[in-house]
């Protein structure tokens, strides 16, 4: 039987370069796979984001660092869903994605006034 | 004739809560439907840095008034699993006898709302009497009416006694026959259906590749259900998705009235096997390490990813909760339908706005 409760490990999780996500998306999306969501934490000179995909209850994982205030595609090409949760993210954290088809500017939950990323502590401005 | 572009939102006598669409449309028609959120974000995610991985419970517990027993369980799940604990026999019947109590109400309370869109205030009123029995049964059983408080790490913190066990099932078998009087009431009713069948259709195929979870999900013909892997007690329970295959407004609904049905099944079997023993284990050690716990609550799946370094705080919880995976279905429905449609297609991915922020 399939966990619910899934310890992220080397078998279900793959470490992925930025450039390297879209394709992968792909490939899963052609293997049957459902885009559940993403993840992300802020580590020290980098944001950790982590993709989440399901096929009959059974989590993948790709696990990609991007390191502070740079860009990494957006996988909503390849999942639609995906552009709001990217929007979360890249307001949370500063994570810039190039190519979210709407994209919220930073504003998704908070407004104009708020001009760090609350959940990056080196609080980067909003462009 | 011209585009018009409609707020839709956030304050609407259909929306519980606050969700804001921005709708562009032609001759009454929806051609795009975009989303607002932020009303109610209150950042509760956050709080993990200030707030140890004990008292991160009664946070979560408050990310959502409706289905706060199932966060908890989510969340202890995932520490329990990073900090080695095996949670006691009884301790995972009980969690699974107050999630499916949890499902009862959520859904009759939706049930509810959706009645009184369609101006059905009695229908309404049934639904929430209804309800009401059970909140009776959590207040009972748990000492709160909404957040029950029940969880813990490495188990539950309250017993049910075989006196309120028996009280529970009778209650239900009321809330069963009363539910079920009501059933034909909605689901038969000419304008019901006329607003509802073939409306907000969601096929298949769509509603896999825009991640829908939940009874937005099984009404579109996917038997996916996080009840599925087992945990708790459910793999010791006979359990099966309820699915319908329309993938309409109406099919959502069916999903909804046999969950209640189902639940209360599920009750009965949890009591019927109830074994005695302890209520929780004793805690060893902090959270080392990442995981992902996901439990079904009433509006779908529900995920949490929970990072900790072997500290008194946690490095991360993020939660993604249904409505926010059933936000791009629904924005994909909402496009062709007419705008008078508009109110009961929302309703019926049973939004959760207070959820979806956090």
């Amino acid at each position: 039987m399939i966990d619910s409760v899934v310890v992220i490990t080397e078998e279900n999780t793959a470490e992925v370069r930025p450039d390297e996500v879209i394709t992968l998306s792909r490939e899963l999306k052609d293997e049957g796979f459902r885009f559940v969501t993403m993840s992300s934490a802020e580590l020290e000179d980098s944001v950790c984001v982590l993709y989440h995909f399901d096929k009959d209850l059974e989590l993948r994982n790709l696990r990609v660092d991007v390191p502070k205030g740079s860009k990494i595609g957006s996988i909503a090409s390849v999942y639609s869903c995906a552009f709001l949760v990217e929007n979360e993210i890249k307001e949370h954290f500063g994570v810039e994605f190039d190519g979210i088809p709407l994209d919220f500017q930073g504003m998704l939950y908070s407004d104009e006034e708020v001009q760090k990323t609350p959940f990056c502590n080196i609080g980067l401005k909003r462009v | 004739m011209a585009k018009t572009v409609l707020p839709f939102g956030p304050q609407h006598p259909v929306l519980p809560e606050p969700l804001h669409l921005t709708l562009t449309i032609e001759d009454e028609i929806v051609k795009e439907a975009i989303p607002k959120l932020g009303y109610v974000h209150r950042g509760l995610e956050k709080l993990a840095e200030i707030r140890d991985h004990n008292q991160m419970i009664y946070i979560v517990e408050r990310v959502c008034g409706i289905c706060s027993c199932m966060h908890a369980l989510c969340y202890c799940q995932g520490i329990e699993s990073l900090m080695g604990l095996e949670v006691p026999s009884r301790a995972n019947y009980l969690r699974t006898i107050w999630a499916e109590m949890h499902r009862i109400h959520s859904h009759l309370l939706w049930l509810g709302l959706f009645a009184d869109a369609f101006g059905f205030e009695s229908l309404f009123m049934q639904f929430w009497r209804i309800r009401e029995r059970v909140m009776d049964l959590q207040e009972e059983t748990a000492g709160n009416r909404v957040i029950l408080s029940v969880n813990q790490v490495g188990g539950v913190r309250r017993d049910i006694s075989a006196e309120s066990a028996q009280w529970i099932l009778d209650t239900l078998k009321k809330v069963e026959k009363e539910t079920l009087q009501l059933k034909s009431t909605i689901l038969d009713d000419y304008t019901v259906k006329l607003r509802t069948v073939g409306k907000g259709v969601l096929t298949k195929e769509k509603a896999y590749e825009l991640g829908a979870a939940g009874p937005t999900l099984r009404a579109s013909g996917i038997a996916q259900d996080m009840r599925q892997t087992g945990y708790a007690a459910y793999s010791e329970l006979d359990f099966a998705p309820v699915v319908e295959t329309d993938g309409d407004c109406y099919a959502r609904t069916v999903v909804r009235f046999n969950e209640v049905f189902q639940a209360i099944d599920l009750v009965r079997q949890a009591f019927s096997k109830l074994p005695e023993g302890e209520l929780a284990v004793k805690p060893k050690g902090l959270p080392t390490g990442e995981v992902i716990s996901r439990v079904e609550q009433p509006r779908g799946e529900c995920l949490y990813y929970i990072r900790g370094a072997g500290k008194k705080f946690l490095e991360r919880v993020r939660i993604r909760t249904p409505t926010f995976a059933n936000i791009p279905p629904l924005l994909d429905m909402l496009p062709g339908c007419d705008l008078a449609d508009v109110p009961v297609l929302i309703l019926t991915i049973d939004p959760c706005i207070s959820c979806t922020e956090r």
